[in-house]
């Protein structure tokens, strides 16, 4: 008996569930159940993402992905709870768009899918040279460790790394807090100016 | 494991799986049986705390069986749902609580290299994970078709969410000191580098001021974002009944308490790990009876035995250090609880996180002792031994900038730094 892969084993399980539970958010009408199902596509994504070595974009997908659909469904929960809007209806317009959109997408992924030659996984390196994360956060602190072996001096160039675009997008992101913060903020009234009169 | 099985089982599979199988029964067991135990731990110490004596009768001397009565009594209640809840989300909320909190011991590590699946990012999955535990609780409060659910699901909501923030800035500060998130790395780190001794003085808790604040940060959050008291606003039973368990019964009840338990546990084990050397003791004691040599594997396995006991241990006095703060501080009010969380844990974890980091930048070695550098170790030695007159504890009593200037001129790691304050 030829020995199983275990690896395309495991991969079809999580396969199979993203799948099962994103079709599920689509055909269920209920937004809880929804964020429910979409919670569960996601976990089960980052499940092949660990399957795949990349622990540490698996642990991103748990904390960002999962995690981000966890506060939709706060909102989902605080905006809809026992509300007219619990369960939501499709009109004929949006599923015609919907359809085309993803239509597209999955004839674009099926073309990058059926392109490969092999699915054989590579054999699994053992040892010490599992994929770590040392290299990314390197490049995003300014040094490209990766390119120090280059030879060719036109490859070596970017050695800066990403800091700056790093840079950008996290005083980006501080402006949209101090921004949400101050538009949330408590409107004050003008009881000042009165105190200034009565003096 | 696996590989001596399969010297003995034809399919190669089966081998694995049993092996799979014996660590998955462990960990499952250890949340179950450890339910079991802190629940009846739970009841003598607010018994004594409140000067009464707790259970005494079932199961002889203690009451140690109490918990198993209870249990029994759970398991023969009727499985209750409410007729106008959403009966499939209902169902699963307290699976779906269960099993976040289960998902962190697979990387949580009860000794060196006794862990389900050794991560790198190990401490970033577990708080990643452990946040998901909030996901059971709303579907609960929400399903349950109920005021008082739907009020504790979204209380237990604002409050785990914001207590992510400063949680995992405390997080951060053990991670920079090792400059790993491998948690057996981490724990190691704290052993003092090539010596593998393992005095408590190096915990990374006693590594500097900041680390020690940090420490006292987390265990709030944590408290916090475990859903304990004071912080316990989602059950608040003098208000809101029970919360967002208010409709449960039996079996799926208890489902959720094996889960908070399982969390104390799991965060006071993260506690233990990041900040007080892990399976590494306060005294060296693997280290004197010689069982830290990793050559030989019986004295290995000895080593990381007792070292699990150790470990098993330090979460057990985590847990009773929760249920101390529970019996004795008043429920803090949402807006309170709100205050801490925004005005002081966060700003503080934020500061101590710049504390330790220039602390690391001035001070590699650390003040008292060098605490985890080989390199500065030799350092000291060097500098001891071409010194004698000057006596062997060159720590406490100096200030930091002989320390820094001494260790300063001869590790090449340490000019850099020299240099770096010479510039400023």
């Amino acid at each position: 008996m030829e020995p199983i892969n275990w690896h395309s084993v495991f991969f079809l399980v999580f396969a199979l569930l993203a799948c099962g539970f994103a079709v599920a958010v689509l055909l269920t009408s209920n937004i809880v159940r929804m964020a429910f199902y979409l919670v569960l596509s996601l976990a089960a994504t980052s499940g092949l993402f660990f399957l795949a070595g990349a622990d540490f974009v698996g642990a991103m997908q748990v904390m960002i992905y999962v995690g981000g659909t966890l506060v939709l469904l706060i909102f989902g929960v605080m905006l809809t709870a026992q509300g007219p809007f619990i369960s939501m209806k499709t009109s004929a317009g949006e599923w015609t768009l919907g359809i085309m959109v993803g239509g597209l997408l999955l004839a674009v992924l099926l073309q990058a899918a059926t392109s490969i030659d092999a699915w054989q996984p590579q054999a699994v390196i053992e040892g010490d040279a599992r994929p770590t994360a040392t290299r990314l956060g390197m490049g995003l602190l300014g040094a490209r460790v990766d390119k120090l072996d280059e030879v060719d001096p036109v490859q070596r160039g970017g050695m800066s790394g990403y800091l700056l675009p790093f840079e950008i997008v996290s005083v980006h992101l501080l402006v949209v807090l101090v921004g949400s913060a101050y538009l949330a903020r408590p409107k004050k009234r003008a009881q000042n100016s009165s105190w200034e009169g009565l003096k | 494991m696996a590989e001596f099985l399969k010297q003995y089982l034809s399919p190669e599979w089966l081998a694995y799986a049993i092996v799979a199988f014996i660590h998955a029964f462990i960990l499952i067991n250890i949340v179950a049986v450890g339910a079991l135990v802190f629940i009846w731990l739970e009841r003598k110490v607010s018994g004594r705390i409140q000067d009464r004596l707790g259970p005494t009768r079932v199961g002889g001397k203690f009451g140690w069986l109490q918990t198993l009565a209870d249990g029994l009594k759970l398991v023969t209640k009727e499985d209750l749902c409410p007729k106008g809840a959403d009966q499939l989300l209902f169902l699963a909320a307290p699976y779906v609580s269960f099993c976040a909190s289960f998902a962190a011991y697979m990387a949580l590590p009860f000794a060196d290299g006794w862990v389900g699946i050794r991560l790198n990012v190990a401490v970033f999955f577990i708080i990643a994970v452990i946040g998901l535990e909030v996901f059971g609780v709303i579907l609960a409060g929400y399903a349950s078709a109920s005021k008082w659910s739907l009020f504790g699901a979204m209380r237990e909501a604002a409050q785990v969410v914001s207590y992510e923030v400063p949680l995992g800035m405390c997080v951060v500060v053990p991670v920079l000191l090792a400059g790993s998130m491998d948690l057996i790395t981490i724990a190691q780190m704290q052993t003092a580098g090539a010596a593998q001794m393992g005095w408590f003085t190096h915990w990374y808790v006693f590594n500097d001021p900041f680390t020690f604040i940090t420490f006292w940060v987390y265990f709030t959050c944590a408290t916090a974002s475990v859903n304990r008291a004071p912080f316990d606003l989602a059950e608040a039973e003098s208000e809101l009944v029970a919360g967002f368990h208010t409709e449960y019964s039996g079996l799926r009840w208890s489902i959720f308490f094996m889960a908070e338990y399982g969390s104390m546990f799991a965060v006071s084990g993260l506690a233990a790990l990041l900040f007080f050397g892990g399976w590494n003791g306060p005294l060296p004691i693997t280290h004197w009876l010689g069982l830290a040599d990793a050559s030989n594997p019986v004295l290995h396995y000895a080593g990381n035995l007792l070292g699990a006991l150790n470990f098993v241990g330090k979460c057990v006095f985590g847990v009773t250090f929760m249920m101390w703060v529970r019996w004795t501080l008043p429920r803090l009010r949402i807006d309170q609880v709100m205050t801490t969380c925004l005005k002081y844990c966060t700003p503080l974890a934020a500061a101590m996180f710049a504390g330790a980091v220039i602390w690391r930048f001035l001070l590699p070695g650390g003040l008292i002792l060098p605490s985890d550098q080989g390199l500065v170790r030799e350092a000291h030695t060097e500098i001891q031994a071409a010194a004698p007159a000057d006596p062997a504890a060159p720590a406490a009593a100096d200030a930091s900038e002989p320390v820094g200037d001494r260790v300063a001129h001869v590790t090449p790691q340490n000019e850099l730094v020299g240099a770096g304050r010479g510039t400023h």
